[in-house]
């Protein structure tokens, strides 16, 4: 994204990885807006120094030392909407494989008889296609949201965002906020750190057990699992809870912002999927610049300073510790809490909100309104997104609603074309398979259509299968020799359960009828 | 043990594997040191913004490339790579012919995997194992088994149906080339068959097959031309009986067919029947190529005896369905 960087005069490329090293960008004097306070009260906001670090050095190197990152605990619209979202999507997840449906686990995902249930539905390998239509629905629907409002899936539901905000809430209910915490880590060895330390990662793993437990709950019965923890699990179930639950811990507590910053494509990628009317977590540079702290009660045009007071809250509440005021960076995950943070502190300042905003590159650009802005949504690209999504959730949900439980393969033996069955009496080979993926058993006749006087051989009259089971079935479909030219003919197997018209299933093959 | 066909490429491939984790290590090491100028310190109004720095590398005369550093960790993962390989290595055959500590084969996983699979399959066979084949016909999960069997290993050849088809016996019809009791099926599975019918055309000469012909479809109660049957029945005599029978009701321990009944491997048209006495049936077998193939070994002796139950029931619907 260094088109959006303010600093870069020629793109080379797309992904930005080359570009020209410029002079310090020319900003625009702000048109100097209103809004003036007479409010003396001291603001609590506090600068603090961001770590120390390496800031003389003048020389690094091609690896990076991770500098910890202590976001700070921001309120807010924004913040709330990811409370929100991490609550429904935590309820699901903890919450779904306890479901009972039909006297089954309602979600349920069992590998080893390859059957799938979603509440009322029974999915079968065969069924893949719809897992086809899952994803493809999930990419349109992340390229229509991306265009829109970018990242917003990163910053609000993402499963790295959800835990990780999980794990910073316990983080901070155990250690304090952010300068606590820093305060914290610097301290040397004691038993009070060793306590809240031990404490913290004491719930972390029991929350990422838990996790680990629910994950394989999915795959396994979960009301048999938990009770059998640990000792009665699989070595197989075993591995997989450890292996989430510590991919949980290691992530949310662990890794953190290195996640999105490094190892995940989709971050990465998602850039592609904007362009400048894309809704992104933009600080307004005209407004803000230039920057600088000052009291409360000097008048804001009187200073010739912009609305930005560079208090760094925004870096500070920011969880992959980027600076939003240097413009679009792909570390930028659009959690919005900067806006959070920013907004609070203009509240207080007296100036107007929306300093760091959603709004599009052209919005910034061209000053649009919000409603222009919002306006701008409606433009071709997410247009057919939501056309094809729309397109693509109607056809699967028909499909879905009118799906036919019964599944039937019909195979020609390949070994013999075809052979007389009695004078007179050609047949030809087949085998049927029938599949029963409703879960009541059901009883089905055969018949054979296509060829005059085409009659089924070698089949009981009824055929009994039992619920989600499969019949396999050799059978015979014999033809009076004259009754067609010699040659290939299409005939059709019609399999029809008794009890049920909705289950019948008509299968295409073909008869050979051989020269004599 | 070595399939490689020349020592060259046992050596090629140690060379490769050493260099690739050698050579990596020289990398990580020598890009550790390297050291770039920092990102200059940009912005105005005090911001302190940094941008990206860049490695010093300049093209076109101001095109520079930016430093984007790869996080310590994300190195110190190559460096567990690197161990992990090498560990590899001493456990696991990887330098090329050379077995590892554990001695791991192929063979070896193939080998246990399919004892762990037998040993699943045992418990199943196992109630089979004392009874006798025609009380093993009687059971119905057993004959569910014995068809599953048969559609897996049988029914290429012998069709779906166990019909058969032209040079594949017809299992389902009473009528069997090397007798049709449990023993035998059990026998012909267990050890494969192959009758062979030798050429006779030379030795018959082009009358001497059409008179045989005539005279071996007179035996069938099949239109024959009287005369030539005539003069084909000391022919049959001479060259058929042998295996045949004089009456051409067939020998069950060579697998020689019963001429005189309707069931006609290859057809019963004089072509087909001229065809097989010229060139004879089943050439390949005097090669030792097996037309219905042995199956010890690739099914234990139980699944032969479910298998063998599954065939005779088919003929012997009555028995088995007791």
């Amino acid at each position: 994204m260094c088109g959006a960087c303010p600093t870069s005069r020629r793109r080379r490329n797309e992904r930005g990885l080359i570009a020209v090293q410029s002079d310090p960008p020319v900003l625009a004097r702000p048109a100097k807006v209103t809004v003036t306070t007479t409010d003396t009260r001291t603001i609590p906001i506090r600068a603090v120094a961001s770590a120390p670090a390496d800031e003389a050095a003048d020389e690094v190197g091609l690896y990076e030392i991770r500098r910890k990152i202590y976001p700070r605990a921001v309120t807010g619209r924004f913040a709330t909407w990811r409370v929100l979202m991490v609550v429904a999507t935590q309820l699901f997840f903890y919450g779904a494989p306890w479901l009972i449906w039909n006297d089954r686990q309602a979600v349920l995902f069992d590998l080893a008889a390859r059957k799938f249930y979603i509440f009322g539905l029974v999915f079968w390998p065969q069924d893949v296609i719809y897992l086809t239509v899952l994803l493809i629905l999930s990419a349109f629907s992340l390229f229509l949201f991306t265009a829109v409002a970018g990242r917003v899936w990163c910053g609000f539901a993402c499963p790295q965002t959800v835990y990780t905000e999980i794990f910073l809430w316990i983080e901070r209910k155990i250690e304090g906020d952010r300068l606590a915490r820093i305060r914290l880590d610097a301290e040397p060895l004691s038993a009070h750190k060793l306590v809240k330390k031990g404490g913290k990662h004491a719930v972390w793993i029991a929350l990422s057990l838990w996790t680990g437990i629910t994950f394989v709950g999915y795959f396994t019965p979960i009301r048999e699992l938990v009770p059998a923890f640990p000792a009665g699990l699989s070595a197989t179930e075993l591995f997989w809870v450890l292996f989430y639950g510590f991919a949980t811990y290691g992530n949310a507590g662990w890794m953190r912002e290195q996640v999105c910053k490094y190892m995940c494509p989709y971050a990465r990628f998602q850039s592609v999927m904007f362009d400048h009317d894309t809704l992104i977590i933009a600080y307004d540079e005209k407004r803000g610049e230039p920057r600088g702290a000052r009291g409360k009660s000097v008048d804001r045009v009187a200073t010739g300073k912009g609305d930005c007071i560079d208090c760094k809250i925004c870096v500070q509440v920011c969880p992959t510790g980027i600076d939003i005021r240097n413009g679009l960076q792909y570390e930028c995950i659009g959690c919005a809490a900067c806006v959070d943070g920013c907004d609070q502190v203009m509240d207080k300042m007296g100036y107007p909100r929306g300093l760091i905003r959603y709004a599009s590159q052209n919005a910034l650009a061209q000053g649009l309104t919000k409603a222009a802005t919002w306006r701008r949504v409606l433009r071709p690209r997410t247009l057919v997104y939501t056309g094809t999504l729309l397109a693509i959730t109607v056809v699967a949900g028909v499909s879905l609603l009118t799906k036919n439980p019964l599944k039937v393969d019909v195979i020609r033996d390949r070994g013999a074309l075809a052979r007389e069955a009695s004078p007179g009496v050609m047949e030809n080979v087949y085998r049927v398979q029938i599949m029963n993926t409703s879960e009541a058993p059901h009883r089905f006749r055969l018949r054979a259509e296509g060829l005059p006087g085409i009659a089924v051989s070698g089949v009981p009259a009824t055929i009994d299968v039992a619920a989600g089971a499969t019949r396999l079935l050799p059978l015979r479909l014999q033809v009076p020799a004259e009754a067609a030219a010699p040659g290939t003919h299409r005939v059709e197997l019609v399999i029809e359960a008794e009890d049920d018209a909705a289950m019948a299933r008509r299968e295409r093959s073909t008869f050979i009828l051989p020269r004599p | 043990m070595s399939d490689f066909t020349s020592g060259f490429w046992n050596v090629f491939i140690i060379a490769v594997v050493v260099a690739s984790i050698v050579g990596c290590a020289i990398l990580l090491v020598v890009t550790g040191r390297i050291k770039v100028a920092a990102p200059k310190k940009s912005g105005e109004g005090g911001g302190g913004a940094t941008g990206p720095g860049v490695t010093g590398h300049v093209w076109d005369g101001d095109l520079q490339e930016y430093n984007n550093p790869l996080p310590k960790w994300w190195a110190n993962l190559f460096w567990i790579t690197m161990i992990f390989a090498v560990a590899y290595l001493v456990l696991y055959p990887g330098m090329g012919t050379i077995p590892g500590v554990l001695g791991w084969t192929s063979t070896g996983a193939y080998a246990k995997e399919r004892a762990e699979f037998d040993d699943r399959l045992k418990p199943l066979y196992a109630k089979y194992a004392q009874m006798e084949v025609e009380q093993i016909a009687k059971d119905a999960a057993a004959r569910q088994t014995g068809e599953r069997l048969f559609l897996t290993y049988c029914a290429q050849c012998h069709g779906s149906d166990a019909g058969g088809s032209r040079g594949f016996p017809n299992l389902r019809d009473g009528d069997w080339l090397y007798g049709g009791t449990p023993a035998t099926i059990a026998e012909t599975i267990t050890g494969g068959r192959m009758g062979v019918m030798p050429a006779f055309g030379s030795v018959l000469g082009e009358d001497g097959v059409k008179n045989v012909t005539a005279y071996v479809r007179s035996l069938s109660g099949l239109a024959h031309d009287n005369l030539r049957a005539q003069l084909g029945k000391p022919l049959y005599a001479q060259t058929c009986a042998a295996c045949h029978g004089g009456d051409g009701k067939g020998t069950q321990a060579l697998g020689a067919p019963n001429l005189t009944d309707r069931t006609w491997l290859y057809g019963s048209s004089e072509a087909a029947i001229a065809e097989g006495i010229v060139k004879g049936r089943n050439i390949a077998a005097s090669e030792g190529v097996k037309a219905m193939p042995s199956f010890e070994g690739t099914l234990s002796p139980t699944q032969i005896r479910v298998l063998a139950a599954y065939v005779w029931g088919l003929s012997n619907v009555a028995q088995a369905a007791q």
